[in-house]
This record gives C-alpha cells, sequence and structure tokens, in this order.
C-alpha cells in the first residue's frame, strides 16, 4: 500500500517537474528571441516625425545587422539614451566612424552649420525632425556598443504597416 | 529508429540546456575571465601567472542603471563595441571629479555617464584617456572572484574618495 502510494507521488512530482521545464523554457526562449533576434517596441514623440507619429508606432527591430555590424547610413536604430541609460531612443543613424558630418546647430534661429568627424568605434545619430529632437547635435558621437537594434518593419497604424525606407528627407524646409 | 530517437533526445536536451543557460548568464550572472594588470591587485595580482581569475558578474543593476561610488563593472569600449573592459567607478553622474592623468583638472561627469578608472593607474586605458562613459555601455556588477581557490572572495568597495566631490 505505502509503496503504491510513493509511486504515485513519483509520477506526480514528475508531471510537475516537467511541466515546469517546459515553462521555463519557453520563457528563456522567449528572451532569447527578444535579445538576439527581434524585438518589437514603441516609438513615442516628435523627434522622428514624420517617419513616426507623435501618438505612438509599433514597429519590429532586429538584433543581428547590430552584432554583425551590417547597419549602415540611413537606417532607423534603436539607441540605449547615453543622457539616461533607462531609456532607449529610436533615430536615424546618419555618420559611421570616420565620416565627416555637417550638421545645422541651431534650426529654429539660424541656418550655421557644423562639420566634424565621427571617431573611430562611434556613430552619428539624429532625429527626423530636427526641430524637435534630442540627438547627437547636443551630446556629440555616441559609441557603437550603444546601437540596440535596427528597426526594419512598421506594425502599427495600419494604412503604414510596411518596411522601412532608408531614405531621409532631403530637405526639411519644404 | 532507435538511435534516431536518442539523437533527437540529445538534440533536444542541448537545446534547452543553451536556452536556459543563454538567458540566465543575460539576465542574472555569469562568470568570465579577467586578463591584464589594469586591475592589479584586485584581479590578477601577478601579472606574469598563467591562471587568470574568473570573476562572477550580477546583471541585476542592468534593472535601474543605479550603481554606487567604488563598484567594479565590465563595460564595452567606447571605441570598439566588441572589447569588454573591467573597471572600477570613481565617478557617478553630477559629481566633480579630480583628474590626475596630465596636469590637475576637476571636471563635472555628465548626466548618464560615470568615471571609469583601473586599479593599476600605471597600466589601464580608462576615463583618463577615454572621457566619461556612457552608463548604457556597463554590462554587469563583478561582486567575487571564484577562481582560483585561494582567492575566493568577495570584491570590495573602496574608491579615492578625496579626488570626488558629489552633490
Amino acid at each position: 500500500m505505502g509503496l503504491r502510494k510513493l509511486w504515485q507521488y513519483r509520477s506526480i512530482v514528475r508531471e510537475a517537474w516537467d511541466q515546469t521545464t517546459a515553462v521555463a523554457t519557453f520563457l528563456c526562449g522567449l528572451h532569447v528571441t527578444n535579445k538576439y533576434l527581434c524585438t518589437f517596441g514603441m516609438a513615442y514623440g516628435p523627434s522622428m516625425l514624420p517617419t513616426f507619429n507623435l501618438t505612438g508606432d509599433l514597429f519590429l527591430a532586429d538584433r543581428l545587422s547590430t552584432r554583425f555590424g551590417k547597419v549602415g547610413r540611413g537606417d532607423v536604430v534603436l539607441v540605449r539614451s547615453p543622457e539616461d541609460p533607462r531609456k532607449v531612443v529610436a533615430k536615424r543613424l546618419l555618420g559611421m566612424e570616420g565620416d565627416s558630418v555637417t550638421y545645422v546647430v541651431d534650426p529654429k534661429n539660424s541656418d550655421r552649420s557644423e562639420t566634424v568627424v565621427v571617431p573611430k568605434g562611434h556613430v552619428w545619430i539624429e532625429g527626423d525632425n530636427i526641430y524637435n529632437s534630442k540627438d547627437s547635435r547636443q551630446f556629440g558621437p555616441i559609441p557603437y556598443g550603444l546601437v540596440e537594434g535596427k528597426i526594419f518593419w512598421k506594425i502599427w497604424p495600419p494604412k503604414e504597416f510596411g518596411s522601412l525606407g532608408q531614405s531621409r528627407m532631403k530637405d526639411p524646409d519644404l | 529508429m532507435g538511435t534516431r530517437n536518442v539523437l533527437w533526445n540529445l538534440a533536444n536536451k542541448y537545446f534547452t540546456f543553451g536556452l536556459i543557460g543563454l538567458t540566465v548568464s543575460d539576465r542574472y550572472a555569469s562568470i568570465v575571465p579577467v586578463r591584464g594588470a589594469s586591475m592589479s591587485p584586485t584581479f590578477n595580482p601577478q601579472a606574469s601567472n598563467f591562471t587568470d581569475d574568473y570573476v562572477l558578474v550580477e546583471k541585476f543593476c542592468l534593472e535601474k542603471y543605479k550603481f554606487s561610488h567604488g563598484d567594479v563593472v565590465v563595460f564595452r569600449s567606447p571605441s570598439n563595441h566588441k572589447e569588454k573592459y573591467v573597471k572600477r567607478i570613481i565617478g557617478l553622474p553630477g559629481d566633480w571629479i579630480g583628474t590626475t592623468h596630465n596636469s590637475y583638472d576637476v571636471l563635472k561627469i555628465p548626466e548618464g555617464h560615470c568615471w571609469l578608472e583601473g586599479d593599476n593607474s600605471a597600466s589601464s586605458k580608462d576615463s583618463r584617456s577615454l572621457g566619461p562613459i556612457p552608463l548604457g555601455l556597463v554590462q554587469g556588477r563583478v561582486t567575487h572572484i571564484v577562481w582560483p581557490p585561494q582567492r575566493i572572495g568577495a570584491v570590495e568597495r573602496s574608491y579615492p574618495q578625496e579626488r570626488v566631490s558629489s552633490p
């Protein structure tokens, strides 16, 4: 009798263990997919108008191209903010290391422009809406290590569903 | 059919183990070797020694990016994202810090950055040549030495307080 009970417990414990492992594996799989393959997120705020709307657009970003150095000029990237490491921002990458970048210092008041050379291991990022964006024009070139992903697909709003182009508006004044 | 089943089970097991291991090392803790003499005498006190120190790196600090003075952290090099360095936090955002590199100079650490230096100032590439480093590059905090056995123990939190003035 006692032996039979023990046998019963054993099968219950085994069942519970199997279930727990399955759930844990599933969660770990989610984490690995999210960290190494592809993630989705939301972009708020005015800094990337007109690529992203004010109200929050849903997008997909892939992690592989940043890992293997396959991001280039014109890509929209996810960057861990150098001013607040808890925040991740979406900006457009405009210069790789060694490029010289010309930017308008204060587009609201004057069209004085400056040129800088991006140092080794750094990139230059700017928002598409240069009138209202905190980017490399304020804090300078950022280390490549802060780039966390390349945004390649827009999910929401539905009428803009599709792949994200590489272009940046040539002349924002028009 | 039997061997195929066994192989399939084995592959499945390795895959599961890999997934769990990767997740744990990303989110909770991992063990990494320390190379070079830039953190001597805290790590690798004898430069000629063949055995590198292995240290435990915890990742919980990455949830809030809260650090204190004297923490030893692992971070990606700002000039080459493939390299990782181990250094000690001397200054946190908003601190005024005295640099002792070429001339004595006092500078303020910008928001979201920190000042990192190796314990062995003679041979260490750190904030004295790289400048303040964004906290977003930090990959974890070193808490313990786990290998070799005679050096197992916690890593102490000490820093030159006379050089830093916090607001």
